[in-house]
Formats: C-alpha cells, sequence, structure tokens
C-alpha cells in the first residue's frame, strides 16, 4: 500500500521516573507483563504491516529495545532499530532516519500507543482525501490527561483542566486548529481565513491527540528541512501544518497543487469534471478563489480520523496512565491483553503458588513462577513474575514488575512497584513508586511518594 | 446497411404505422367476410382497445411468424441473391415490414425501398403483397407500430426463433397460421399464393412437430377446410374461431395496433419486454445453432456468448448472496427492510462499510492503492457523476498498469486481465458500476486482450496507459465538446432552458453558450436529497448566467416558461430509454406535456445495448438515512431513528427510466439523433471504439 511505518518509542521519559531507567526503557515497561511496545508491533502485525522501523532515544535504551525485538519478533517481523540521540524530539528523530523513508507516506506512531485502532483507518482516512497529514484523534481518557502528570491522581478535587483543543469542520474529516499542553495557558487564538472558509467550526475540548499520524512524505521531509528548530510533531509540526493549510507553502508532489501546474488542454477539463462532480471540500472551494475559475490558492488537507469511543486507545505518557492502562487491559479492555481469562476473569499462570486463604479478585494478573502466602488478598492488581509475596499482604490497584519481594503484612495500595524492589514487613505504600531495586525498610509508611535509588 | 440508412428509414416506418389504424381497417373487414370468422379478426390483438400492462404480452405472435415467414422465405431461389443483405441484422426491419407494405402504403418515398427489400428477403410474401392488398390487409401485423427498436429486439430474438415454436407450440403460433392461411385462402389463388400456402402448411407443421398436440392438429383441420370450400363453419372451425378468440383477448390486452395514445406510449414497450428478458435467458446461447446455418456472416456462437451480459446478481437469493459475501473483500451488513420490490437489488446498511473498508486498508495486500482510494471515494460518494467515476477508475487502473510487472511464469494478457476483474469486483462491491463505466472496462480488456503477444512488458504497458488516455481523451472529453458545439446551436436568444440535477456536459453547454454571447435564462431543478443542482448553481451564477432554482416538486409550474430541457444521463438504452438520476423521467414528462422539447446530452460510450422498460430491474438504493433525516432542521427528524422499524421500509433510488417517447432529442458525439437511433449507433460504433 505503499505505506512505511515509524514507531517511535522514545527512550528514557522524564515523565515516568522512577518506573524506566537505563535497563527499562520507556518502550519495555511492562503492561499485562508484557512491554508496551508489543501492543504497537501487534496492532501493525494485525494489519499486515511487516517492515517497520522503530526509533529509540540513547544507544543503551536501543540496545535493550532491538534486544527484546529480535528476541520477541525474529521471525515474524521484520523491524529496523534505529537509534538518535536522546532529548532531539520526534521531529528530529525523523529528521534523523529521513533518509530511510522513501515510500509515499509515512506512518507515525508512537510506540507507547495502546489501541486496538486499526492503523489502516488512519492510513485509509488520509489516501482519501490525498492529505498532507492525518492524525488520529480519541477521546480524553476518564481519569484526566498526561499533561496532569503524577499529581492527577492525588487531587481528584481539582477539575480537570483544558489540555487539547482540537477544532473541526462540521464534517469532522478536517482538522482546523489543534492546540496542546502549553499553549493553552495563553488565549487561544484561531485562524479568521480558516475559519471564513469553513463557515463553522466544532471546536472540541474532549478529545486528544493520539499520536498516530499518517504524513506524506515529502511533506514531511520538506518542513523538517525547512524548519530545522522544530522539535515536536505534536507541538510543532502537526500545529504548523493546520495553520497553514489554506496558505501552503510547501510543493506537493501528486497532490492537485502539483499537477495543475502541468495541466493542460484535455486534462484540465477532465480535472474540472472530477472537481465538479465530487463534493468540495472547503479546501477547494478557498482555492478557487472568489470567482470559482482557475485555483489560485494553493493549499493542503489536515485529516483527522476520530476513534470511535468503543475503541481503546489510550497513551502510556504518565504514571497515572501507566496504572489505567495495566488496569484497563486486563479489565475492560482485556481483549488487547492476548491472555485467556478464566473463570474469575483473571489469569493466574499454573507455575505460580497461592497459600492457603488466599484470594486473587477479579481482574487480576498473577504472572509465572510468584509464590504468595496465606491470607493474602489481591484486588484489581497486576503482579509479575517470579515475585515473592509473604502472608498476609494486601495488593490493591497496583502494578508489581518482576522479581519483587514483599514481606509479611504489606498493604499496597495505589502502586507501582518495580523490578527487583523489596518491600520488608509491615510496609504500607499508598500511590507511591517504588524504584528499580530499591529497599522499602520495614514498617514505614508512605503515602504518594516517589521512591528511588539515586542516581550515581 | 449503412447507420444513415436506417435513422432516415426509421421515422418514416414509424409514420406508417400511425396511418396503419385509421384507413387501413375498414376493407379488411370487407374483405373478411368469407372465411374468416370475423370475430378472430376483429379481436385480434392489434386492435383491441383495452389494455393492461400487468399482461404478458405476446410477442410471440410476431416472431413465431416471422420465424415461418423466413424459413419460407430461405426455400424461395429469389432470395438467395440477396442474402447477404438478409443475413445482415437490419434486414430484419424487411422481414418485418410485409404488414406495411401490404396495407398498400407506397406513399412514402422509401416505401419502395422496403418493399424490395421484403419482396427479397421474403419472397413469397414481398410477391403477394404487391400482388393484393387487400388480402394482405387483414394480415394482423398491419398495424405494426414500427419502430426500430422493435426491430432490434426482434433481430436479438431472431436467434431463438426456431426453438422458441417448437417449444409453444400450439396456441399462438397456430394462431397466426390460421390467419395467413385463411387470408390466402379467401384470396383468389395465385401461384405464388398456393406456394405460399404450402409453405406455411409446412412450417405449421413444423411448428407442431414437436409437441404434436391440439393445435396441429387444428390447423390442418384449418387449412383444409379453408382450402376446400370458403365459408363452411365445421365443428374444428367453429373450435378454432372459439380457440383464436380466446388467444387473442389475452394478447389483445398488451398489444399493438391501438388509438394513437396507447400506441405511442407503453404498448411497444411491453411488446418488448419479453423479448428483453428471453435475451438474458442463459440457455438462449446453446441453441443459436440453428439460425446460425442460415445467417451466414453473423459472429459465430462463441463470440456472441460473450456478448451476452452474466445474468446479475439477484440479492434476493439468500444462497447466492451469502456465497458473494464470503468472497467480500469487506463487510457490508445487509438492510433489513427492503421494499418488497426492490429486493433483488443490492442495499446495505450505510455507515459502518466506511470504517470496516477504512479498517482494513492494510490488509488488502493485493489491493492497489490508487485502485482502493477510488473505491473509498465511490463508497463515501465523494466522487459522484457518470464522466467523474468512470476517469477515476480509469485513471487508477492506469496507475495499476504502471506499477504492475507481469509475475513469473505467467503472461500479461491473462494475469492483468484477472487482476482488472478483481479490482472491478472490489469497485463494484464500493458501489454499483454505472453503465458507462462497464463499457469502459469493456474496452479495457479487450485492449489487453488484442495486445500483440511481440511487445515486451514495457511498450504493452505504455500502450496500454495510452489506450486509457485515449479513451479519456476521446470518449468523454472531446466527445463532451463535440456534444456542446452541437447543442449550444440549438440555444438561441431569449430561451429559457431547464436542467435538471447536476450534469456536467449540460453545465459545459450552459457555459459555452454563455460565453458566445446567447442572452438565455436557466432554471435548475433540484431535488433531495442530494441537492447536486446547487452546486451546479454556485458555478453558474460564478459565470454570471442569470438562473432560477426551484425544486422538482415545482416543476409543472416553472416549465409553461422554459423553452428547452436540457438533461445529462448516466446511460441510454438502445431502446431510447434514458437512465438517469431519479427525477429525471418526471422533468422529461411534464416537458413533454407542456410540449417543450427535451434534449438528453450523452456521450456515446453511455449508450448500452441493453433494453431496460422500467427503472426497477436494474437500479441502485441509496442511504435510506438520506431520506429520513432532513439536515439542519432537528425539528422535523421524526424519522430518524425509525429506519430499523418493522413496517417501515424506506426507499431511496438512484436512478429512473425516461421512456424514448418523451425524449425529443438525444445528442451525443456522433451527432443529434432521435431516441430510435441509439442501437444504430450501438451497432455501428461499438466495434469501433473496441477498436479505437
Amino acid at each position: 500500500m505503499d505505506f512505511q511505518v515509524v514507531v517511535l518509542a522514545g527512550g528514557t521519559s522524564k515523565k515516568l521516573v522512577p518506573l524506566v531507567s537505563k535497563e527499562v526503557p520507556k518502550a519495555l515497561l511492562p503492561v499485562a507483563n508484557r512491554p508496551v511496545l508489543s501492543y504497537v508491533l501487534e496492532q501493525l502485525e494485525l494489519s499486515n504491516i511487516k517492515d517497520l522501523i522503530v526509533v529509540v532515544e540513547g544507544a543503551d535504551a536501543a540496545l535493550c529495545v532491538g534486544g527484546w525485538i529480535s528476541a520477541a519478533y525474529v521471525d515474524r517481523l521484520h523491524v529496523e532499530v534505529a537509534t538518535v540521540p536522546e532529548d532531539v524530539g520526534t521531529a528530529g528523530a525523523l529528521r534523523a532516519i529521513a533518509h530511510h523513508l522513501t515510500a509515499k507516506d509515512v506512518l507515525v506512531v508512537s510506540g507507547d500507543l495502546v489501541s486496538d485502532v486499526p492503523p489502516g483507518a488512519v492510513t485509509a482516512a488520509h489516501r482519501r482525501h490525498d492529505a498532507v497529514v492525518t492524525a488520529m484523534i480519541c477521546s480524553v481518557p476518564v481519569s484526566g490527561l498526561s499533561e496532569a502528570g503524577s499529581s492527577g491522581a492525588k487531587d481528584k478535587t481539582k477539575k480537570p483542566g483544558r489540555y487539547n483543543i482540537i477544532g473541526m469542520d462540521p464534517t469532522k474529516q478536517f482538522l482546523l486548529h489543534i492546540a496542546t499542553g502549553a499553549e493553552l495557558e495563553k488565549d487561544t487564538r484561531i485562524r479568521k481565513s480558516i475559519l471564513r472558509a469553513v463557515g463553522q467550526m466544532d471546536i472540541r475540548a474532549d478529545l486528544m491527540d493520539a499520536h498516530m499520524y499518517a504524513f506524506n512524505r515529502s511533506v514531511l521531509q520538506e518542513v523538517l528541512d525547512q524548519k530545522d528548530k522544530f522539535q515536536s510533531l505534536k507541538q510543532d509540526v502537526l500545529p504548523y501544518l493546520v495553520r497553514s493549510q489554506l496558505k501552503s507553502e510547501i510543493l506537493i508532489n501528486g497532490a492537485p497543487q502539483g499537477q495543475q501546474a502541468k495541466e493542460n488542454g484535455n486534462d484540465k477539463v477532465s480535472y474540472r469534471i472530477l472537481a465538479n462532480a465530487s463534493t468540495p471540500s472547503f479546501h477547494e472551494l478557498y482555492a478557487l478563489g472568489p470567482n470559482g475559475s482557475a485555483p489560485v490558492r494553493r493549499t493542503h488537507k489536515c485529516c483527522v480520523y476520530i476513534a470511535s469511543n468503543s475503541k481503546y486507545c489510550v497513551r502510556l505518557n504518565s504514571i497515572q496512565a501507566f496504572m489505567d492502562i495495566n488496569r484497563d487491559v486486563i479489565g475492560e479492555a482485556n481483549h488487547l491483553s492476548g491472555y485467556n481469562f478464566s473463570a474469575q476473569n483473571n489469569i493466574i499462570h499454573p507455575s505460580a503458588e497461592l497459600g492457603s486463604k488466599t484470594t486473587v479478585g477479579p481482574h487480576c494478573m498473577l504472572g509465572e513462577g510468584s509464590q504468595m502466602g496465606d491470607k493474602c488478598s489481591v484486588k484489581r492488581s497486576v503482579i509479575g513474575r517470579h515475585c515473592r509475596i509473604g502472608s498476609n499482604v494486601k495488593v490493591v490497584n497496583s502494578v508489581v514488575m518482576n522479581h519483587v519481594t514483599i514481606g509479611d503484612g504489606c498493604s499496597i495500595q495505589g502502586s507501582v512497584i518495580c523490578s527487583n524492589a523489596q518491600l520488608q514487613e509491615r510496609v504500607a505504600l499508598k500511590d507511591c513508586q517504588v524504584g528499580l531495586g530499591y529497599v522499602v525498610s520495614a514498617g514505614c509508611e508512605y503515602k504518594g511518594e516517589s521512591l528511588a535509588r539515586k542516581e550515581k | 446497411m449503412d447507420a444513415r440508412r436506417v435513422s432516415q428509414v426509421v421515422p418514416k416506418v414509424r409514420q406508417v404505422g400511425f396511418v396503419t389504424h385509421s384507413d387501413p381497417n375498414p376493407p379488411p373487414q370487407a374483405s373478411r367476410t368469407q372465411s374468416v370468422p370475423i370475430e378472430s379478426n376483429s379481436g385480434t390483438p392489434y386492435d383491441s382497445p383495452d389494455f393492461s400492462p400487468v399482461m404478458i404480452p405476446p410477442p410471440r405472435h410476431h416472431s413465431e411468424n416471422l420465424s415461418h415467414l423466413r424459413s419460407a422465405a430461405v426455400a424461395v431461389p429469389e432470395s438467395s441473391s440477396r442474402r447477404p443483405m438478409w443475413d445482415d441484422r437490419v434486414a430484419v426491419v424487411g422481414s418485418y415490414n410485409p404488414g406495411n407494405s401490404l396495407l398498400g402504403q407506397p406513399v412514402s418515398p422509401n416505401s419502395s425501398e422496403v418493399n424490395s427489400e421484403a419482396s427479397t428477403t421474403l419472397g413469397w410474401f414481398g410477391r403477394n403483397s404487391s400482388g393484393k392488398f387487400s388480402a394482405g390487409s387483414s394480415f394482423p401485423g398491419g398495424g405494426f407500430d414500427l419502430t426500430t427498436v422493435k426491430m432490434e429486439n426482434f433481430t436479438q430474438l431472431e436467434g431463438k426463433k426456431p426453438e422458441a415454436v417448437p417449444e409453444r407450440g400450439g396456441g399462438a403460433a397456430v394462431e397466426v397460421h390460421n390467419e395467413v392461411s385463411s387470408s390466402t385462402a379467401k384470396a383468389k389463388t395465385t401461384k405464388a399464393e398456393r406456394r405460399a400456402m404450402q409453405e406455411a402448411q409446412r412450417a405449421a407443421k413444423a411448428a407442431t412437430k414437436g409437441k404434436g398436440g391440439g393445435g396441429g392438429v387444428e390447423v390442418n383441420n384449418r387449412e383444409s377446410s379453408s382450402n376446400t370450400l370458403k365459408a363452411k363453419t365445421t365443428k374444428a372451425e367453429r373450435r378454432e374461431t372459439q380457440e383464436a378468440q380466446r388467444a387473442a383477448k389475452a394478447a389483445g390486452k398488451a398489444q399493438g395496433n391501438k388509438p394513437v395514445a396507447a400506441a405511442g406510449g407503453a404498448g411497444p414497450s411491453n411488446i418488448l419486454r419479453q423479448p428483453s428478458q428471453n435475451r438474458d435467458d442463459p440457455a438462449v446461447g446453446s441453441t443459436i445453432a440453428g439460425s446460425d446455418r442460415r445467417g451466414g456472416d453473423r459472429p459465430p456462437e462463441r463470440e456472441r456468448k460473450k456478448d451476452v451480459p452474466p445474468p446479475r446478481m439477484q440479492f434476493d437469493d439468500q444462497g447466492r448472496v451469502n456465497k458473494s459475501k464470503k468472497r467480500a473483500v469487506f463487510n457490508q451488513p445487509e438492510a433489513k427492510n427492503r421494499v418488497e420490490l426492490f429486493r433483488h437489488l443490492p442495499q446495505y446498511e450505510h455507515g459502518s462499510q466506511l470504517t470496516d473498508l477504512e479498517s482494513k486498508f492494510l490488509e488488502l495486500d493485493s489491493m492497489h492503492p490508487a485502485v482502493y482510494k477510488v473505491g473509498v471515494q465511490y463508497l463515501a460518494g465523494d466522487v459522484t457523476g457518470g464522466n467523474a467515476r468512470c476517469i477515476a477508475m480509469l485513471r487508477a487502473f492506469q496507475e495499476v498498469i504502471n506499477d504492475y510487472s507481469t509475475p513469473p511464469g505467467k503472461t500479461l494478457v491473462r494475469d492483468l486481465t484477472a487482476k482488472i476483474s478483481s479490482y472491478v469486483s472490489f469497485l463494484i462491491e464500493c458501489r454499483p458500476l454505472s453503465m458507462s463505466m462497464g463499457n469502459a472496462i469493456r474496452f479495457q480488456k479487450s485492449r489487453i486482450a488484442k495486445l500483440p503477444l511481440t511487445l515486451s512488458e514495457t511498450e504493452a504497458k505504455a500502450a496500454l496507459c495510452n489506450d486509457i488516455d485515449r479513451f479519456i481523451n476521446e470518449k468523454i472529453i472531446l466527445a463532451d465538446k463535440v456534444i456542446v458545439r452541437h447543442a449550444a446551436t440549438k440555444v438561441r436568444d431569449g430561451d429559457v432552458l431547464l436542467t435538471y440535477g447536476s450534469s456536467c456536459v449540460v453545465e459545459m453547454i450552459l457555459l459555452y453558450a454563455h460565453e458566445l454571447g446567447k442572452q438565455f435564462r436557466v432554471v435548475v431543478v433540484d431535488s433531495r436529497p442530494k441537492h447536486e443542482g446547487q452546486a451546479l448553481l454556485r458555478r453558474l451564477l460564478a459565470k454570471g448566467l442569470s438562473c432560477t432554482y426551484t425544486h422538482i416538486n415545482a416543476v409543472s409550474y416553472i416549465m409553461h416558461e422554459v423553452t428547452r430541457v436540457f438533461l445529462g444521463a448516466s446511460s441510454v438504452l438502445s431502446n431510447g430509454t434514458t437512465y438517469s438520476r431519479v427525477g429525471t423521467a418526471c422533468v422529461a414528462m411534464v416537458a413533454h406535456a407542456f410540449r417543450v422539447p427535451v434534449l438528453i446530452c450523452c456521450e456515446a460510450y453511455k449508450f448500452h445495448e441493453r433494453v431496460q422498460l422500467d427503472s426497477i430491474c436494474s437500479n441502485e438504493l441509496g442511504d435510506s438515512n438520506d431520506i429520513a433525516r432532513v439536515p439542519g432542521r432537528p425539528d422535523v427528524n421524526s424519522m430518524d431513528n425509525r429506519t430499523n422499524e418493522k413496517n417501515l421500509q424506506f426507499l431511496n433510488l438512484m436512478y429512473d427510466a425516461t421512456p424514448s417517447e418523451y425524449v425529443s432529442m438525444i445528442i451525443t458525439d456522433y451527432g443529434m439523433i432521435p431516441p430510435t437511433s441509439v442501437p444504430v449507433i450501438v451497432r455501428e460504433y461499438r466495434r469501433e471504439y473496441l477498436l479505437i
């Protein structure tokens, strides 16, 4: 289909500290005991995409990710892992691999997207309109936004702010305005020319950019070349393309504008027949100018694909999101996890050992080789592989990664315990994150704290 | 026979038909006194005034009659000299003309020609007719409203006459023979006459041989009785009379020779129905052989079979639908509540199909992106209109061919044809093809099939792309230009032109006439739910034309001031029926009633040899939500959520068929023609455009 797929796996995101580290880059964070990247790759594999480029920030992270991919997908996918320096941003990452891109269109997917929206839908919408960029947009998760950070969960009383403003045309096919994050501190400005051309604009604050874009390759490369200050696709490139859609400065090969130049005589007539017969988008109307003759203005189209509400689509870009996704993947969106759920609606690996009077509730997952003592209770939590959990431990709404040791009488609520961490007896954690290999000494009580080893 | 001659002949023949019913009727009654029971003739189908469209018309009268006549004609030595003529399909016109010539209408200048043709083609009958008109006038064929259309139909039908006769045997066929024989009997028996009678007898015998039923016996009785004495009513004859009356009554309900009003209207079209149905019958092909012996230079059977389109998918056939669903590229839920009459057409629940198709985008490996894009655009309604859809499809195929490389072990001709076929079936899934697209696809495939084997792959690809370019340029764009030139001559200063919907060629005509400086006004008639007219209106206004915009429910009020009606067409069928956006027939009918000329503008590549009498058997159903919902008016959207209600069915038809009576002229790239000449164009130019 002449599409190339680029997965931006990121590196060690600062937002996710202390969950991520040099050993565990963001792409390998476990969601229901599988690296988050595998969700994207599997979705792509389902869509029959075998060749893809995974871009990882930082050499160490790239090594980890590359190692994992080659082990897991050795005979299934043909993956090229590209390394880019850290802090170049998404736009910079694409700039760095630009020479690999050859197809007509490029599908850029964020590696932290957990979704069951078929990527084909985005690409189809893109092709249908010959768009320059098509962005997938999904509804904002209930629990709040990524930009709210880890604090979002703490003070639920805080009214959710508006972090995304997305303007669309009435048919919900074209993107007219997009503003995210920091821009919204100030007043939002909407282009008058666009508004005038469309006539009506739907402005939504309950949608967010899912970071799956289909770009016209030549346009993308041109923009990246010209605007070398652009750092992020989401915050620079996309808004730029949306802003300039009615006074396009880019040369599009193959799009109507390009043809117009070489058209003459009969081709022009056939073009007009086609144009007259099809329902014109506002772009074409605007391009035609007031007298409706030959196109005088250059435009390009920015489309959106709105994921329907029945689909699951969340990005893992905050600790809160990490917990939500973990909960959802073994809960309401359990078709994503790829596991078979037992009659009790949970997954307990056959090799896991449970003590007497230990209960594992629904929407739970217990990894391979984990041991639990007596009188434990696990509710809506994920417990990784080879964990050793003592007796009388309560785990609620939490994620426990691999090789974690939890002493007797601990109580863990809404927390994330990273691999190799150790919790001694009678530790009580609430809304905490325990970093890799951290040891929580006996009897400590923490609430809403982030515990991690100091970086050397 | 060249096309021009036919188009000259046609209207005149038709005129004869009109004259017929008024004056020739009295003489037959006078001359009929003797042997033939009057009732049997007065009750013949052709005179019966009452007409019910429900009755199945018995065209077999003509056809079988003809077949006999023809089989007789073959035996006549004189005709052999003109054999090639006869073999030409149009020559059948002659075979059908005896009725007219018998009526003693040598007035029209071409009637001599017709006569000569008749005499050569049907040896004995021609002589018979020249000999005695009065006797011939009792022949039921006298009052036929002969149009080319009908002839065309009979030509189509002729292939199967031989086997049609033994099948049906008795009743009608025999009756006709009786008429013939009786008419000959009561006349003075010239030598030719006698021979004719023998021929007829022989034919009748042959006809009834198959079943050997009562009919045959009857005929023989009848023959003998009428032969031996003139007006003696034997028991057999009385029975025969009754028989004939009964048959005639049944037949007469649908039959032709009627007062003017009926003759012009549905009469002929009903006659046509049966042939057109029969034509689709797949069994036809195998039994053609017999007639082929006669038709020397007719295409061989195999080729003919190719011409016969495969029977269209009937969507009320559950088994087939399920089978085709397995092959389908994407999932289309069928609409549950469908109107009974239109169950055979595909109707889907709109809305979900697009997302389903979109989500499969990357999975459809075999699909070329360009074809996929066109398919999505069809499905989403981004591209509509016959020309635009056709161009979009051909452009996509061009890309396919450009990107094509022959897989090892396969030949380009076969593999590419198969590929294109699979793309076409995908496009059909997205939206049923228009007939113009069908023609374009046929052209495309024939070009591929005729590629010389010596060409290398790149050369072949270049040749095919070039062919597509030429097709688009010559058949669509240049054709449009020619049509515009022609049509502009029909626009005079002070005209008020009415158009319906949005036809790109009509738009070009209006703009061109405006550029020429003609002073005219345009009435744009529009309809729900698509409101295509608004886009047209916008473009016309932008060019400074003065326009009136109205909806189709007001068309009868605006028609007073209109001087010409220009309409576009999706297709023009060979019986002159115009297949076009729903509402066109209504506009044309109103215009006809107001005596406003209706000009159909249609490129010749949209002509199709199919014959269609109604818009039921082949049509397209749109989204029922379109008509259930009024955009921007939430207050009147009471139907909004009721599309799944059990006792409510929505019908959103896309096309309708305008009978040729309402059309004054068809403006096409070969000139301005009457609707009756469409089959000529189809026949004469199709071969040429397949060759391009």
